[in-house]
């Protein structure tokens, strides 16, 4: 693993992913134990207005998690928090971005902040957040 | 519709579920994880974990092993297909593997309103801790609410 030396507005590496297929949403609403139909069930989507179904927020923020876990070792994780701003259809092909915005000393530990966001193909912006990383 | 106000301070019943190795595994699977060490208990051995380790926002859907997770939704006569999540937060104390037990214990810590009562907002805080009563995390998650314009008015 390489080491995380971060530089204030230095980006990350992003983080693409492949377009969600029905078969993603399934497997996801499996593993994560989120079985609102929604995601999930056509029929549901039909019924409250929808076009068709739309990924869980929840598996962006996994994506945006992987992208974490890819720069440090995820004892070194202290906080990560996302707002989800825009809803993901399926299909939707997810980037995960990340930029250093400040490096402090708290409580004896050098801490990294990196922002957070997730965006479709069309720009549409899905999740913005940040997470908290412990350097050393 | 406005949400029951009252509810707020309101803890709901824990949750256990046991973490297993297929269970972690499915989920990086689902997510699209290949980085060995989410996925070969050998290769986590070697960074230095116990075992599998729990992924960051894995812990999220521990609440959800409840016989029915939205009772609480259905009880304040929320559709739930009308519910967006809004905002999901972690806060991390320690490190948790396949082969925990973790227990989930949330109570709602507010509810507000914007646009003039069309969007609602419940602030949910829930306590991760393992099996030694050790705390692994704190989530805050805030769900939305969607009401349309002038159905039950009252």
């Amino acid at each position: 693993m390489t080491v995380f030396t971060p530089e204030v507005g230095a980006g990350v590496q992003p983080l693409r992913i492949d377009p969600i297929s029905r078969t993603t949403l399934a497997l996801f609403a499996g593993a994560s134990g989120d079985h609102n139909p929604i995601h999930i069930d056509l029929d549901v989507a039909k019924s409250a207005g929808l076009d068709d179904v739309f990924a869980h927020g929840m598996l962006s923020m996994a994506y945006l998690g992987r992208l974490l876990t890819d720069l440090v070792p995820q004892q070194q994780l202290r906080s990560y928090k996302v707002r989800f701003a825009s809803i993901t259809p399926v299909h939707g092909q997810p980037t995960c971005t990340g930029t250093v915005t400040s490096i402090d000393e708290v409580g004896g530990e050098r801490l990294a902040t990196v922002e957070l966001k997730v965006a479709l193909a069309d720009g549409t912006v899905t999740l913005l957040g940040d997470a908290v990383i412990a350097l050393d | 519709m406005s949400l029951d106000r009252s509810v707020i301070g309101r803890e709901f019943p824990a949750v256990s579920l046991l973490i297993t190795r297929s269970r972690l595994q499915n989920f990086a699977k689902a997510t699209g994880q290949h980085d060995p060490v989410y996925l070969d208990p050998d290769a986590a051995k070697q960074a230095g974990h116990r075992d599998l380790p729990v992924p960051p926002t894995f812990v999220f859907g521990i609440e959800l092993e409840a016989p029915n997770p939205f009772a609480f939704l259905e009880d304040l006569d929320v559709d739930l297909r009308t519910v967006l999540h809004g905002e999901q937060q972690f806060d991390y104390h320690r490190m948790a593997y396949a082969g925990d037990e973790l227990t989930a214990a949330s109570r709602i810590t507010d509810i507000y309103e914007k646009k003039g009562g069309l969007l609602e907002f419940i602030v949910r805080e829930t306590t991760v801790t393992n099996q030694d009563g050790a705390r692994v995390a704190v989530m805050r998650g805030v769900t939305v609410v969607q009401n349309r314009p002038g159905k039950d008015a009252s």
